[in-house]
């Protein structure tokens, strides 16, 4: 026999799925929404977009190559994705070396720092972005406005976003029925006619991504669908008590980041938790402190700071909330 | 100054002061009554934590050190003979002499000796190459390479050597804390008396099969012929089970067994290299 | 309908390439290599030595304490050495090795085709006769069957499940025999019920073998109170805890056996031995084994004798291909991984499967991204996650508190990584290092 034989524990066969896959399965879920940012934002978004994905690449690159001086693992898609989130997460005008320092601190700070891929308790992208929000206001809260492939990037025409017109308007007192005059109807929101973020703006795009992310078994429906729901009842709560002062659930659900972050940002593998009744926990805090912070908060959107907030929250879930084991257990005697 | 400032100082000062005074009695009220001498012993130990005494650190050692009526068994081998002096001053006890030792990896199984007759693909990590079959060589008791030894290391005194696939301790960092000794599946390294210069004397094999098949997986594995035994002027060197074991305490160093071996499992470290014998004792024993 | 376990599973490609390959019979080979170790228990220890004569059926080794079982000679001829070989535990084992003539056997065994369906033994004589022939758990964890049938004082037993499962890919022998000797093995599996003392008999067969569910469905039809139960095709539907909780809705209590909830689980294959035990009289010395693969020229199921080298098995097979890479002994999920051929079958061996060299190699490790896909795989409700890094750190305490014991090592958590980790690996040290530390403090 000349075969020298491999030898190894069971099993023997390993699954189909592999990280790298999963990490791309989630930019193909991210493309139709990229598709509409493009579209809606033009230039800017391609130019913001780019820069974002091959900065966090080359911040891991680099960071792994020659700083920790292991062998560099940008193959297995991770910083791409967080590239990509991180883009979608800011407005399409965004100057280059703005961007830059974003990803540089969410692949170096939020990131390597805690070990690399697996060890950040914090959500890579989430933390760029709130860094960002808190060191550049100005530039990160000026939101080009829609206005078809022909915007450009840097001397984008910039407005509020609904969820600012909406908020700004109630702390001025006026009604919610003569502020929604000034925002896109509902239909519009869902399509994405809406400034805000590159990657907020168009629902539908969002959802299909979900759905299909889903169908791949990528995440599961748990915690998108319990971040909603909670905004949904939690606002329609707040609606039926008062509808001049509070919007409705539904310009709640298709305005501003929540829907991006329900689907893409708070399933986030390695920031949730890994239990279906922990993710519904997770999902229902990020709803509720989502909820209070754009009814009652300084800013006008929440849903960045809840998902950082429940992040912290995790390894308390996954410590205490255990998957239902097979058996009762018997006391030795 | 105006007010406000005076009042804030005043307020924040009386604070400070309530508090220190509340500290000081909770403090003197759940103080730990505790010999003043553990404090002292704990700084005289290096503060390795590495369990190389046989405690779990050098504060239970400390402890255990001033509970103890003598020094007899307790000994810090990171630390050596002078911190044990220095700590029998201390405690006013005699400190016990106690030969220095360093870890030695008793396995010559490299490529070259030990042919591969298998790839292990599972996870690196000796204890389940271990628990999962004999190895990538004929012999089961050999080095399995995966570097659970290093990993325990808390020194940096070892390194896996990627061509031998063996790991290799560097004498100088070395302090016989037991740790690589512990983590090895297969007992393969030992705690020897540290001679002059880091000279060794030892069989590098631990392969307990006869002869025949234990030739056969590895050419320089020791076949239990016994000449080793014979040879030695001061009864040094046992058998058993098929494998010879030298004494490292009863070892003068005269490297009689080194010659008289004939596949060459008795090694010889750290000595002037002898002129080359007109018939080498390894090759006469291919045959 | 369908029934199956509510919780975890994988669905791993079944690649049943043999199951419509009828049982072919080996002849014996020039030689065996017996090992006194095939069982669960004390290894038994050998009553013959170099030179004696034997005969196809006599005893070769006798039974070491209750938990143990007898080894016969699954050959006529002259034993030629005791020695120590390498077998299926990875390292040498004692084994009683013996140059084959002819092929003549013990007056005592009923060498008949004819099917006995009488059962003429009382309860006790049935358990004695499974222990004289050596019979073990032919699923492949080899527990000594007399054992299992002997139900202790304060346990009750209501019912008996038959493992007709066979969940693991590539494997078919207990397909073959579920199609071929069905009578025989209902028979048998009547037989288990009185030595049981029970009344109903539940075989549970996987979906993807609807000719054995509907062979067996037919053949119970003449037998008092055996079902055929057909499973949704998941794995690991035939691990016992498992196959109890899909057929019954019952589920064994941690760190206790499917007694404790009224219920016995016997494989297929042990119920065939039971039948050639207790009707003919014929020592468990022969055994179906799959030899199976991608490249195998002509896989197949061989009814071999026990001792035989694989390598003889490969060659009925159709030789070795050349690009093999990996040989498992067993399933591919939990099966152990060969170094060489020169193995013998033993009374656990259900399959060799000859694996090419492009899917022999593990994949690269790369680090966890905490998916939780392990922990959803897990059939038994663990966080393959968090107890594989404990008992890679020597966190056993808290190992043992996140029921590390629970494990059956069935491998749908590595198999399921995406970031392709060693789970198995560290959870199986762990486990072992747990149980010797729990046994340690019940001793005390």
């Amino acid at each position: 026999m000349n075969n020298i034989l491999n030898v190894s524990p069971s099993p023997h066969q390993q699954g189909a799925e592999t990280t790298r896959k999963l990490m791309f399965g989630v930019v193909i879920a991210l493309a139709p929404a990229l598709a509409a940012s493009i579209y809606f934002f033009g230039t800017g978004a391609i130019i913001v977009t780019l820069v974002s994905v091959l900065a966090c690449v080359a911040t891991e690159y680099l960071i792994q190559k020659f700083i920790l001086k292991t062998k560099p693992s940008v193959s297995d898609g991770s910083a791409v994705v967080t590239g990509l989130l991180l883009a979608f997460n800011v407005p399409s005008n965004l100057p280059v070396y703005i961007i830059i320092i974003g990803a540089i601190v969410s692949i170096g700070v939020a990131k390597m720092t805690f070990g690399g891929l697996g060890n950040n308790p914090f959500n890579p992208a989430l933390v760029g972005r709130v860094f960002l929000l808190i060191s550049f206001p100005v530039q990160m809260t000026s939101w080009p406005v829609p206005t078809g492939f022909k915007t450009g990037y840097l001397d984008a025409v910039t407005g509020a976003t609904p969820l600012g017109i909406m908020s700004e308007g109630i702390k001025n007192g006026e009604t919610v029925a003569a502020l929604m005059e000034k925002v896109p109807s509902h239909m519009q929101l869902f399509y994405g006619y809406m400034g805000g973020s590159m990657g907020e703006i168009a629902a539908l795009a969002l959802i299909l991504g979900g759905l299909y992310m889903i169908y791949r078994k990528i995440i599961t429906w748990h915690i998108p669908v319990t971040i909603l729901l909670t905004v949904a009842i939690f606002t329609g709560i707040l609606w039926v008590i008062d509808p001049t002062k509070y919007a409705d659930p539904l310009f709640h659900l298709l305005t501003g980041g929540i829907m991006l972050g329900a689907i893409f940002m708070a399933t986030d593998y390695v920031t949730s938790p890994m239990t279906a009744k922990g993710m519904v926990i997770y999902g229902i805090g990020i709803g509720v402190i989502t909820v209070l912070i754009r009814t009652w908060g300084a800013y006008p959107e929440g849903v960045s700071f809840a998902i950082l907030i429940m992040n912290a929250f995790v390894p308390l879930l996954n410590m205490y909330i255990k998957p239902k084991r097979f058996g009762k257990e018997v006391k030795h005697g | 100054m105006s007010s406000t400032v005076l009042f804030t100082i005043a307020m924040l000062s009386a604070l400070g002061l309530l508090a220190a005074v509340i500290l000081y009695f909770v403090a003197q009220k759940f103080k730990v009554v505790e010999d003043p001498r553990i404090d002292t012993v704990n700084e005289a130990l290096p503060g390795a934590n590495c369990g190389g005494c046989g405690y779990t650190g050098c504060r239970a050692f400390a402890e255990t050190l001033v509970k103890s009526e003598s020094f007899e068994g307790l000994n810090c081998p990171v630390g050596g003979a002078d911190t044990m002096a220095r700590i029998a001053v201390i405690l006013d006890r005699q400190p016990v002499a106690v030969e220095p030792r360093v870890a030695v990896v008793r396995c010559n199984g490299s490529p070259d000796h030990a042919t591969r007759t298998s790839f292990y693909d599972g996870a690196v990590s000796c204890r389940v190459a271990h628990a999962l079959y004999g190895g990538q060589t004929a012999c089961q008791y050999g080095c399995l390479g995966c570097g659970d030894c290093v990993e325990a290391c808390k020194f940096d005194a070892m390194y896996m050597d990627p061509v031998t696939q063996l790991p290799v301790i560097i004498d100088d960092k070395c302090v016989a804390c037991g740790a690589c000794v512990k983590a090895c599946p297969r007992n393969i390294i030992e705690l020897r008396k540290r001679n002059k210069k880091d000279r060794k004397i030892y069989v590098s094999c631990v392969n307990r099969d006869k002869g025949g098949p234990a030739r056969k997986a590895c050419q320089v594995a020791c076949i239990g012929c016994g000449k080793c035994v014979k040879v030695c002027p001061y009864e040094a060197i046992t058998m058993e089970n098929n494998l010879a074991f030298i004494d490292s305490f009863k070892c003068k160093l005269c490297r009689k067994c080194v010659t008289e071996c004939p596949t060459g499992a008795i090694l010889e470290i750290g000595f002037p290299v002898k002129e080359a014998k007109p018939a080498e004792p390894a090759d006469a024993a291919v045959n | 309908m369908l029934k199956t376990f509510p919780k975890g599973g994988i669905h791993p490609p079944e690649n049943k390439l043999t199951a419509d390959r009828p049982i072919v019979i080996l002849p014996v080979p020039a030689q065996v290599t017996v090992p006194v170790s095939q069982h669960i228990g004390a290894p038994a220890v050998p009553v013959v030595e170099k030179g004696t004569a034997v005969k196809t059926g006599q005893v070769l080794a006798q039974a070491k304490g209750f938990v143990s079982a007898n080894i016969h000679s699954p050959v006529s001829g002259k034993v030629n050495k005791i020695d120590t070989v390498v077998d299926t535990t990875g390292y040498k084992q004692t084994a009683v090795i013996i140059d084959v003539e002819g092929d003549e056997w013990l007056e005592t065994i009923d060498r008949t085709d004819s099917l006995a369906k009488d059962i003429v033994m009382t309860r006790e004589q049935i358990i004695e006769r499974c222990q004289q022939c050596g019979l073990v758990g032919m699923g492949g964890a080899t527990f000594p069957t007399h054992i299992k049938l002997t139900v202790p004082a304060g346990k009750k037993c209501d019912m008996l499940i038959i493992n007709g499962v066979e969940c693991e890919p590539y494997l078919t022998s207990d397909h073959r025999l579920m199609l071929e000797k069905g009578a025989e093995v209902l028979t048998g599996v009547s037989i288990i019920m009185k030595a049981l003392g029970v009344d109903r008999a539940v075989i549970g067969i996987e979906a993807n073998k609807p000719d054995a569910i509907i062979n067996l469905t037919e053949v119970a039809k003449v037998f008092r109170g055996i079902t055929v139960q057909p499973l949704k095709v998941k794995y690991p539907q035939g691990g016992e805890k498992q196959l109890i909780k899909a057929c019954t809705g019952r589920e064994v209590p941690s760190g206790g056996l499917p007694l404790d909830v009224g219920v016995v689980v016997q494989n297929v294959g042990t119920s065939f031995a039971v039948y050639e035990a207790v009707q003919k009289n014929k020592p468990l010395f022969e055994r179906v084994v799959t030899v199976t693969g991608r490249s195998v020229k002509s896989p197949g199921n061989f009814l071999v004798r026990i001792g035989t080298p694989v390598t003889v098995l490969i060659e009925a097979a159709g030789g070795m291909p050349d690009d093999t890479g990996k040989i498992v002994n067993g399933g591919p999920m939990m099966g152990k991984a060969l170094a060489m051929t020169d193995v013998p079958v033993t009374k656990g061996t259900s399959g060799i499967i000859l694996f090419p060299s492009d899917v022999s190699k593990r994949a690269e490790v790369l680090p966890c991204i905490r998916c939780g896909k392990c922990s959803s795989a897990c059939a038994m409700g663990l966080e393959p996650w968090l107890i594989s890094v404990l008992a890679q750190k020597g966190m056993y305490e808290k190992a043992e508190k996140e029921r590390i014991t629970d494990c059956m090592e069935c491998g749908a958590c590595a198999y399921t990584c995406p970031a392709k980790r060693p789970l198995l690996d560290y959870i199986r040290l762990g486990k072992a290092t747990v149980i010797r530390m729990v046994r340690e403090r019940i001793t005390k």
